[in-house]
């Protein structure tokens, strides 16, 4: 076992810094495994081939939008919709990379681009305890994004090709997207004003789906709820 | 949809996701966002995931209407609880397929 809080850190060897990376980041290729493969199995079934699923998994990384830009593809939406709302599903990741940045300051530019890139919800999550708990490295938590990066490319690909012999409804895999829905969201349940802008955001989606067409309740139920979040939280109703 | 379109797509999609996620670890700077929008972005996550998986729960139908006894529903209870149990993603995902999978003979 590597002892992480040697002094001579930046003197690790290559190999070193792999496996301390693998060894924090393997929970999320892990967990990867069965939603990329749910993944490659919806966007087969969507009418993509296995390049095009793995250009979007390479291109965009980001496992929720990716979800639903098949879903909406299926739905026959614009290519314009399918990137606004990409846009602001994925909004989130600023937030993650502004509390990332500081713990950043030793790796160059072109790193950190290639950092940026692999920045999700599950290596921001993991790399940020890391960094706060012991003198975790750039170069590790590069390893942790770009392992999990490799999972999620790999196990939408053979998603793709499994997909054919899968036959539909199989196994529930109609369900891993609301499952991961609800996991992700259960991660997000921070403290009471999550829960109340939780409970808000899904009365008005429910409330707006059923009003208007399409997927736009999505977007408005977030903007709306979030709005009234910070209203509670600045009018001191709730804390976070 | 055209194969062209849909690189226009992904590449659209995928620039639009790396921007957000490379703009702060970029400017590095230790300038702040305003209290008010770190809040909001903070919100975020969690009203857009709740956002998108409600309406799935307890709607269905062209044009959609409510429907509180959907399998999706009745399994969402058991996933919820195990996810709020076990914090595990991988875990989540595959006991949600295995009871809806059940809830499909059963039901």
């Amino acid at each position: 076992m590597v002892n992480t809080s040697e002094p001579a850190r930046q003197q690790l060897a290559a190999t070193s810094i792999f496996k301390e990376g693998l060894k924090a980041g393997w929970p999320i290729c892990l967990g990867y495994l069965p939603i990329g493969l749910a993944f490659g199995v919806l966007a087969q079934k969507a009418g993509l081939n296995a390049f095009e699923i793995g250009l979007m998994s390479l291109l965009v990384f980001a496992g929720s939008s990716q979800f639903i830009a098949v879903s909406m593809l299926s739905g026959g939406a614009s290519v314009l919709s399918i990137v606004l709302t990409t846009f602001v599903i994925n909004l989130r990741h600023l937030l993650m990379s502004s509390s990332l940045a500081v713990y950043l300051r030793s790796a160059n530019k072109t790193w950190t681009a290639l950092f940026a890139y692999g920045v999700t919800d599950e290596s921001f999550a993991v790399n940020l305890t890391r960094f706060r708990d012991s003198n975790w490295d750039w170069r590790q938590a590069l390893v942790v994004n770009h392992s999990a990066n490799v999972a999620w490319i790999a196990s939408s690909v053979v998603g793709a090709y499994s997909g054919q012999f899968i036959p539909a409804g199989a196994f529930g895999i109609d369900y891993a997207l609301i499952a991961m829905f609800l996991c992700l969201l259960v991660f997000q349940l921070r403290g009471r004003l999550y829960a109340v802008t939780a409970i808000v955001a899904g009365s008005l989606a429910v409330l707006l789906a059923l009003l208007i067409p399409g997927n736009s309740y999505i977007v408005l139920a977030s903007v709306l709820a979030a709005t009234i979040g910070v209203i509670f939280r600045r009018k001191d109703i709730l804390n976070a | 949809m055209l194969k062209s379109e849909y690189i226009l797509l992904v590449l659209g999609m995928g620039l639009v996701t790396y921007i957000p996620r490379w703009l702060p670890i970029f400017s590095l700077s230790q300038r702040k966002l305003p209290q008010w929008f770190a809040e909001w972005l903070d919100l975020i996550p969690v009203a857009i995931l709740s956002a998108l998986v409600f309406p799935e729960l307890v709607t269905g139908g062209s044009p959609r209407f409510l429907d509180l006894l959907r399998p999706q529903f009745v399994v969402a209870v058991p996933t919820f609880l195990f996810a709020l149990k076990t914090r595990s993603l991988g875990g989540t995902v595959v006991t949600g397929m295995l009871l809806f999978w059940l809830a499909g003979k059963l039901m």
